[in-house]
């Protein structure tokens, strides 16, 4: 039987770019162009490596974002996902972690999976615990922030480079997997893989075909809130010197009138 | 006067020092109540109290250490139910985050992640986080349920406010998800006798300029010179140089140490995310256009491997 792998991705504001805030204290989306999280092309790379060790594997790439959020999905298709899921409502603007996890949660429910494979952070949000909280909805293990993953015989194993030891994991399918940047490069879409992924299907879903109240996301439906976000002040110009052979002494000189030595 | 659930994160009974800054946070809410899960209850105990915790619930069993995050879930809920506390706070690890994040939903409460202050509200509870590598500062609150926030070591001072803090036993039932992820085996992280990254007071930090894993004795001189963790790029990572557990930055650890010098590291944005907050941030490279000096306090131009050793002499001379 196929393994039905399904890869959740998040479109974001470029991290080089200058990224801000909108008048309602929401990412502003028209400040910076968007891609795909570089983040979550390390989830589709494994789900791909998964898959092509799999006899039989399909793999859906599902996203929760606006409408240009389908850029983030082609590049996941040209990458060799098989097709995508695409869900896009108006009232969707300002949805917090716990709202999005709902969302994501049915758009999986409602494609069928027996693995779900997520980036291990947003390079927006940065949150780091959308895959823990898909897992409690789903009620699936969780096995997260891998650096190391492979599927045999219904069983996901994985390592978990933590902060105190690593840990080798294993769960039984379907279950939920989260992947690191030390996972492994993820492949550049060929020339072959960009020309495929425009006929790829891209199923496109509001919330009503998912069966979620408008009041359950959103701004209004978020169960926490942004009061307030102030510029950093730009840090005041320091003292630059040039190392004429005496550099390491006068950063000694420095360091002592600021009393670290 | 309302109770505050701490989640202590420890090593067999030894408390990691952000569960004490969390003890400090939590005085500032209400009563501090601490939650310990695992073995050396008795041993965290009197730490706990020092600095602050009432009541110590713990509760010790094999599925904590044998299972993945859910356990723990479990467990704070017990706790949560049994104490209906004002907030919950946790240190702002992986597995803190994810354990934070699985709570909140069950409790049908929102979750704020990586604040670096919290202060009592007029409407609970307001986090001030970091959003967009550091480039601005918020102020955010949960506006239902319990609030769940887990907040960055280095967020608060370690503070001594003596209380009762007496250990309970608290009652935890696993649920059916408990015993789905088995650590099937674990290797503790080697000591290096160094100060931990993330609670350091200084980080000394290397990148692609240090030019080789060899090279990075240089850097560790000055950081034992003065007492300091040690940092890398991910460039530096990549290259195998250095372990991961030291990469500072978006994918690696973020710091807010009281000083930061980068040596040979050029400053691209995924780096800045992890060290921007820091105190006094110093850096040398050997080219005056590196974003780095943007930050810098203090920068010296020149080649790392001629400042970082008279540096580190000096140090150790002005140390005596
Ligand atoms: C600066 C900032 C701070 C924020 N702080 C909070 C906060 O404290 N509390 C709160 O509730 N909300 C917060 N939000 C909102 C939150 O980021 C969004 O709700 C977001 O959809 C989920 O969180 P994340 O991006 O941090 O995800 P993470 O948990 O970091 O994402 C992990 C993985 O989940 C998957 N994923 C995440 N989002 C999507 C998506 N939309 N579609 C498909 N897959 C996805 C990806 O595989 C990703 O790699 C914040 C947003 C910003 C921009
Ligand atoms: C999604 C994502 C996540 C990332 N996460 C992280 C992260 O967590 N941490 C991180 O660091 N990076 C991260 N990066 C990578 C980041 O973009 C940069 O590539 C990286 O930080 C560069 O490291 P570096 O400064 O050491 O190397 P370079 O940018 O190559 O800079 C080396 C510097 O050393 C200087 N130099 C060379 N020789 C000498 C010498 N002898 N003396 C003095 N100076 C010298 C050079 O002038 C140069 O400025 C991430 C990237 C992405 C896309």
């Amino acid at each position: 039987m196929s393994l039905r792998i399904v890869v959740a991705v998040k479109y974001v504001p470029d991290a080089t770019g200058d990224r801000r805030f909108a008048a309602d204290l929401t990412t502003d989306r028209d400040a910076v162009d968007g891609l795909l999280s570089e983040l979550d092309e390390y989830a589709v790379e494994q789900a791909l490596q998964i898959a092509e060790a799999a006899d039989d594997a399909e793999i859906t790439v599902v996203t929760v974002g606006p409408e240009d959020a389908k850029d983030a999905l082609r590049k996941a298709l040209s990458m060799g996902a098989h097709k995508a899921v695409h869900v896009e409502d108006d009232a969707l603007h300002g949805t917090d972690v716990i709202g999005t996890s709902l969302v994501l949660a049915k758009a999986v429910e409602h494609t069928g999976f027996d693995l779900v494979v997520t980036g291990m952070a947003s390079t927006d949000g940065t949150m780091g615990v959308l895959p823990a909280l898909l897992a409690e909805r789903l009620g699936v293990p969780q096995v997260t922030l891998l650096s190391q993953v492979s599927v045999e015989d219904g069983t996901v194993t994985g390592r978990r480079d933590g902060d105190a030891a690593s840990e080798q994991l294993q769960a039984s399918l379907p279950a939920l997997v989260s992947v690191t940047d030390q996972s492994g490069e993820a492949r550049y879409p060929s020339f072959k893989g960009i020309m495929a992924a425009k006929k790829k299907p891209v199923e496109s879903l509001d919330l009503s075909d998912l069966g979620i109240d408008a009041s359950e996301v959103g701004l209004g439906g978020a169960w926490s809130a942004v009061d307030e976000a102030t510029a950093r002040p730009a840090r005041t110009a320091g003292t630059i010197v040039k190392d004429e052979g005496e550099g390491g002494k006068q950063l000694a000189e420095f360091l002592a009138s600021q009393k670290f030595i | 006067m309302a109770e505050v659930l701490v989640y202590v994160d420890h090593v067999d009974g030894a408390v990691r020092k952000p569960t004490l800054e969390l003890l400090t946070l939590a005085r500032r809410l209400g009563e501090p109540v601490a939650v310990h899960l695992g073995p050396g209850a008795e041993t965290a105990a009197p730490v706990l109290a020092e600095h602050g915790a009432t009541r110590v619930l713990a509760a010790d069993a094999p599925e904590f250490a044998d299972y993945l995050v859910v356990p723990k879930v479990d467990a704070l809920e017990a706790a949560a139910q049994a104490v209906q506390p004002a907030a919950v706070l946790v240190p702002s690890s992986g597995e803190g985050k994810e354990i934070a994040a699985r709570l909140a939903l069950r409790l049908g409460s929102g979750v704020i992640t990586d604040a670096v202050d919290v202060e009592a509200g007029e409407q609970g509870p307001v986090a001030t986080q970091s959003a967009f590598a550091a480039a601005f500062t918020t102020k955010s609150r949960i506006t239902r349920g319990t609030p769940v926030i887990t907040v960055k070591p280095n967020s608060a001072p370690v503070e001594t406010a003596p209380a009762a803090g007496a250990v309970e036993a608290l009652e935890v039932t696993f649920g059916d998800l408990a015993r789905g992820t088995k650590v099937v085996s674990r290797t503790p992280r080697e000591s290096t006798g160094r100060p931990e990254l993330t609670e350091a007071a200084i980080v000394v930090s290397g990148g692609r300029g240090v030019g080789g894993a060899e090279n990075f004795a240089v850097v560790e001189a000055l950081a034992d010179s003065l007492g300091a963790a040690v940092g890398a790029s991910r460039a530096a990572v990549d290259a195998g140089w250095y372990p991961h557990s030291n990469q500072v930055g978006q994918t690696g650890k973020s710091v807010s140490p009281q000083l930061y010098i980068a040596n040979g590291i050029s400053g691209a944005i995924q780096h800045r995310a992890g060290m921007q907050t820091s105190k006094t941030i110093v850096a040398v490279n050997k080219d005056p256009e590196a974003p780095i000096f943007d930050l810098a306090d203090y920068g010296v131009v020149g080649d790392l491997f001629q400042v970082v050793p008279q540096l580190t002499e000096e140090v150790k001379a002005r140390k005596g």
